[in-house]
């Protein structure tokens, strides 16, 4: 299938600002799902609210756009309710790391096989440019106009410790590393999460001095290096981008399916 | 086969009646005093290949429970009041993206932690208005637990036909208490099946398109249709729309599909009413002792009768109405400071003839309690 064909052509041009990195985290998503051969009617979209939750509504799988925070507990109930389906969470930082902390958490400590692809833009861009738990200390958003005296999280760390299987970071630049990470993120069995680094120039940009689009992709380029590269070993101060867990631990929904056959046993012992 | 008879508890009676009605899907969150509905659950659901999840909260209870009911499962959640404020906004997108499903609500003192293990029916007009913006929805409860089991496969039934949440609003006393059920033979209470659309494959379904007789035919999420969900204003596609007209014809769909049925979807129960010149209108656990108190006064001779309220939103507004006509005082017997009272004023011709005999401090309100009120509203003093 053409990588167009899993588009819902009718609704675009998309609602994204000029310059937003979150279309190409969507074009992203289309090539790898593409890549993997799946069926439309094989794939869910389960978002949350925010400018990287109107994924959704633009492409042509099975899509819920569902409440701030909540994608991961729907995604849940649909994962759980149809295990054969593969079911993809697109989040923003906002809507994964804040209100949706404890379930990303919880999801992740499950290790139920949903992928969250999270758009790490250090903002909330929907609502005009507040300051996220993505955050870096010192930068401004409109409501730590001096600059956020908080830390931030980071996201592979978090995910890590709470017991994801498979973690991956990655930014809007590296193009077609996103594509084979996401990849590998839906193909594997367990809780997976893609961290993309994406660029709002419209606030984040704008109140922090980034400058365009293009020079915030560039300052992805520059500032990031590969896991286990020279220039990571060299320069610490860079961020961290490849695949930073990917290991096998029994998956919630199995395991809810051995539950199953473990009482169907004991009744036929019994019967 | 004989009769199956049970001495029984109210929550494993809430439990064993979601089973009867095709339960395939628990998600849920302990709390006092619904926790057994939750343990009951996680036991009998794997036992017959269905689904149970403990979740992070009750929010990601009822996000769970819209996602697994999409995928076409009959699902429920079971809580009481911190756990159902928790649920408030999920409950409002079950209601704008028309998703059947059924929450057990056991009431229990509030407002907040209130009194976790004593009895309240606080909770009446959170049913009705807990989350946000104009919208309508059916709410339920029972004073006995056979009438319990029956009003539970009711619930997922309604759920199924009208394709919105449906709250059981049950109460600490009811769920606690045990008492003999005899438990309908299969096949003896109506089980109303998910309505699926007839639309072929290939075809355009539109999972918001209302047939002529005001039923919307689902398709499993994941299943042979592709549309999209969303808490949004939307059009029959369930795509977002910020058209005027799209918002008018939705919000008054929503509302429409459940208020103008009112009395259709009126359950309720009338005693010695026919000849009462003083009506008591109870609900839930508190009619037992309003029961009680009638049965003892038409020994003494007093006309005095009860209708029941099984249904409690939409508000059975004519049923109540024209049960009040011509009596000489309406007295509503509830555990909360008036929330039925009001409805009921709101109701009738005329609202002063309305008296209200409440108990809000955790104790069961007893026949005493009633006695008193009528005392007073018949002159007697207290």
């Amino acid at each position: 299938m053409a990588v167009k064909d899993y588009i819902r052509q009718r609704f675009f041009p998309q609602i994204w600002c000029a310059g937003c990195g979150h279309g190409i985290v969507m074009g992203g998503m289309v090539r790898a799902i593409e890549q993997l051969g799946l069926e439309k009617n094989e794939v869910v979209l389960v978002s949350g609210i925010g400018c990287s939750s109107r994924v959704s509504g633009y492409l042509d799988f099975h899509t819920m756009h569902t409440l701030h925070g909540r994608a991961l507990a729907f995604a849940t109930g649909v994962k759980l309710g149809m295990p054969h389906l593969k079911v993809i969470s697109p989040m923003g930082d906002g809507d994964a790391l804040a209100i949706g902390g404890n379930h990303l958490i919880h999801a992740a400590r499950r290790n139920i096989d949903i992928t969250a692809i999270i758009m790490n833009n250090n903002i909330y861009g929907m609502t005009g440019g507040q300051t996220s738990p993505l955050t870096p200390f010192g930068k401004k958003g409109s409501t730590a106009v001096l600059g956020v005296i908080e830390q931030c999280f980071d996201i592979a760390e978090l995910a890590k410790g709470a017991g994801a299987t498979f973690v991956a970071r990655t930014t809007t630049y590296h193009v077609k590393e996103m594509i084979k990470m996401i990849r590998d993120a839906i193909a594997h069995k367990g809780f997976s999460l893609v961290e993309v680094m994406s660029q709002c120039p419209t606030y984040y940009g704008r109140k922090n001095r980034g400058g365009t689009a293009v020079d915030m992709m560039k300052e992805f380029k520059e500032g990031t290096a590969p896991k286990g590269s020279k220039k990571l070993e060299e320069q610490p101060g860079f961020i961290e981008r490849g695949i930073l867990v990917n290991e096998a631990r029994p998956e919630y929904v199995s395991s809810y399916m051995d539950l199953i056959e473990e009482y169907q046993n004991q009744r036929d012992n019994s019967a | 086969m004989g009769t199956n008879i049970k001495f029984i508890q109210g929550n494993e009676i809430f439990a064993e009646a979601a089973l009867y009605a095709g339960v395939q899907f628990f998600a849920g969150y302990p709390i006092t005093p619904s926790t057994e509905i939750a343990e009951i659950l996680s036991e009998e659901l794997p036992k017959r290949g269905d689904k149970f999840i403990q979740m992070e909260d009750e929010i990601s209870s009822i996000c769970a429970i819209i996602g697994a009911s999409l995928t076409g499962l009959k699902a429920m959640t079971a809580t009481s009041g911190p756990g159902f404020s928790l649920m408030q906004e999920a409950i409002g997108y079950a209601v704008m993206t028309e998703v059947p499903l059924v929450v057990v609500n056991v009431q229990r003192g509030g407002p907040s932690t209130g009194m976790p293990t004593s009895v309240a029916q606080g909770d009446v007009m959170q049913a009705r208005w807990g989350t946000h913006g104009d919208h309508s929805i059916i709410t339920l409860t029972a004073s006995n637990l056979g009438q319990a089991f029956r009003m539970t496969v009711e619930a997922f039934n309604l759920a199924e036909t009208f394709r919105t949440p449906v709250i059981l609003l049950f109460d600490e006393v009811l769920a606690h208490m045990r008492e003999k059920v005899v438990i309908p033979a299969s096949g003896e209470i109506e089980v109303v099946k998910r309505l699926r659309t007839s639309v072929p494959k290939g075809t355009n379904y539109h999972p918001y398109l209302t047939r002529e007789d005001g039923r919307l035919p689902m398709s499993d999420f994941g299943g042979i249709h592709r549309y999209n969900v969303t808490g949004l204003v939307h059009d029959m596609w369930g795509f977002p729309s910020t058209d005027p007209k799209v918002a008018y014809d939705l919000l008054h769909h929503l509302v429409d599909k459940l208020e103008n049925q009112a009395e259709l979807l009126a359950r309720y129960k009338t005693y010695y009413t026919k000849d009462a010149e003083i009506l008591l209108i109870s609900y839930g656990s508190s009619t037992r002792s309003a029961l009680h108190r009638i049965e003892a006064r038409r020994k003494r001779g007093l006309k005095i009768g009860l209708l029941e309220l099984q249904t409690l939103w939409p508000f059975p507004r004519q049923t109540v109405r024209r049960e009040c006509e011509g009596r000489s005082h309406i007295l509503v017997v509830e555990m909360d400071m008036g929330q039925i009272c009001q409805e009921v004023k709101k109701a009738v011709s005329e609202p002063d003839r309305v008296f209200l005999a409440n108990r809000i401090d955790g104790n069961f309100i007893s026949p005493v309690d009633i006695l008193r009120a009528l005392n007073m509203i018949q002159g007697k003093g207290v």
